[in-house]
């Protein structure tokens, strides 16, 4: 699973962070995502579809490897 | 188009909680008639919402002739009020909604959890100490909030009370335009003058924050005084309800209110019983409202350019296509995708922070005071309708 995220759209609101902790951050001077792991292993793929799915700006797109 | 339906629609007394029968009635793209005689779409749906909500023909800019407006009020100020996140499309909302989004950060508001922690204890400290019965919206479900938001602005404590007056005023259906109008210069003016004072003397809050904001040319002063007074009043009667009314559905659904308490010190287990419990309150129920600026065809009909269009969020949280069985109340449900902040790039700003108070009361509340009850008969709760959120007048506990 490869992650890839429009930063443009991104409204931070919090949800990616919220879900999969471990692969989502946010900038602290203004909330914008950070994906920290781009291509994260399976046992986080469950979170990281909750994280795609509960962006309100649909942001985050996942392909499959 | 004969007789759509008014809009907002009355709940049924028996079920207070649920959107009105009317709204569930409605067809996936149906129309209602609001206060200015207009006709704007009605979307239900949970899979529509999300869809439209995201998309670019639809605007959120209220001074668009067509715009359909939520009061008479809204509407008589909207041509006075600056370009704000709360009336701004991408890319200007995406850009205006990062000099704010700082104090928010999920980070951010995890850091005032302790503190949260202790405004509550302090509360039911004095609560049980106190008389009974007790008015737990006086108590603690508007002290809370009011106290969190006059934290993070920066307000001294002595003001909360002209806060909530005033925010009440400013938001409310029954006031009259102009007594709103005098409520949000009122706002405006205190917000005005404790801006200039944080910018001579940074603290650690909001106001500080966006006067820093201000002196960098990234914002005007208008911008963050109008900023200021919307997270006062988007924040405070909005945590106030979800306080007031989830104890009221707990205390109506007795084992869940077992279960809750049984896991009150499980994190997880509290965090998804706050998404329940936003999903099946989903407080702000007069419909969040956008206007199409090209057309978009969707079920077979087209949106024209022009049209307004208005969401029920609570039709799409009680979407049974989502949500088996909506009317029950089930706090170990996966809700996490709820409406009940709105979805798109508007989304609730202020929602880990919501999440975070949310988080605190109900694990803290009845654990601490496991015999909590209604002092009156259920019937006899007095509601408050008229709002952009519904809530309680009162909500009488004993224990
Ligand atoms: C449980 C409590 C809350 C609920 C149910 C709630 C609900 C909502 C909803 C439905 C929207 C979307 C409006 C739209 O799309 O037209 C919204 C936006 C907003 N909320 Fe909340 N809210 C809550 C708490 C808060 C708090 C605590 C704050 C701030 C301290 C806040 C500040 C805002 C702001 C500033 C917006 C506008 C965001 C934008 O347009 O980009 N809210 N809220």
């Amino acid at each position: 699973m490869r992650i890839e995220f429009d930063e443009r759209k991104c409204v931070a609101a919090g949800q990616c962070v919220m879900a999969a902790p471990d692969v989502f951050d946010q900038r602290d001077v203004d909330g914008v995502a950070i994906v920290l792991d781009r291509e994260p292993g399976p046992e986080h793929h469950d979170a990281v579809r909750d994280a795609a799915a509960a962006c309100p700006a649909a942001a985050i797109r996942l392909v499959q490897a | 188009m004969p007789g759509a339906p008014y809009y907002p629609m009355q709940r049924e007394a028996r079920c207070p909680f649920a959107p009105a029968p009317a709204v569930r009635d409605m067809p996936p793209l149906g129309r209602v008639r609001i206060w200015d005689g207009s006709e704007p779409w009605f979307i239900t749906r949970h899979a529509d919402q999300r869809a439209l909500l995201n998309d670019p023909r639809l605007s959120i800019d209220e001074k668009r002739p067509g715009y359909p407006h939520m009061t008479r009020s809204r509407a008589a100020m909207a041509p006075h009020i600056p370009e704000l996140i709360t009336n701004t499309d991408p890319p200007q909302h995406t850009r205006l909604r990062r000099t704010v989004n700082a104090p928010f950060l999920v980070k951010r508001v995890e850091l005032l959890r302790p503190r949260i922690q202790e405004i509550l204890d302090s509360l039911i400290d004095d609560l049980l100490a106190g008389p009974k019965p007790a008015d737990l919206v006086q108590t603690i479900g508007l002290p809370v909030p009011t106290l969190v938001i006059t934290r993070i602005l920066g307000a001294p404590y002595e003001d909360h009370e002209f806060f909530q007056a005033a925010s009440h005023r400013a938001i409310s259906h029954d006031t009259d335009p102009e007594d709103a109008a005098r409520s949000s210069r009122e706002l405006g003016e205190y917000l005005g003058a404790l801006l200039v004072k944080r910018m001579a003397e940074p603290a650690d809050d909001v106001l500080s924050e966006m006067g820093a904001r201000v002196k960098a040319g990234e914002m005007t002063h208008a911008e963050a005084v109008t900023m200021g007074a919307a997270i006062l009043i988007a924040g405070h009667e909005t945590s106030a309800s979800m306080i007031s009314l989830g104890t009221l559905a707990l205390l109506h659904n007795p084992g869940q209110l077992a279960l809750l308490r049984d896991n009150s010190d499980d994190p997880k287990f509290v965090a998804g019983a706050v998404e329940e419990l936003l999903r099946y309150l989903t407080i702000v129920h007069s419909g969040i409202r956008r206007i199409a600026i090209e057309d978009i065809e969707l079920h077979g009909t087209t949106i024209r350019a022009g049209d307004g269009v208005v969401f029920d969020l609570a039709g799409a949280n009680y979407d049974p296509a989502e949500y088996p069985e909506p009317d029950r109340l089930d706090l170990t449900r996966r809700a996490r995708s709820h409406h009940a902040f709105g979805f798109g790039p508007h989304q609730c700003l202020g929602q880990s922070l919501a999440r975070v108070e949310l988080q605190v009361a109900y694990s803290t509340l009845y654990r601490r005071i496991p015999t909590l009850a209604l002092a009156v008969p259920f019937e006899e709760v007095p509601f408050a309708m008229d709002g952009v959120a519904y809530g309680l007048k009162s909500l009488p506990v004993t224990w």
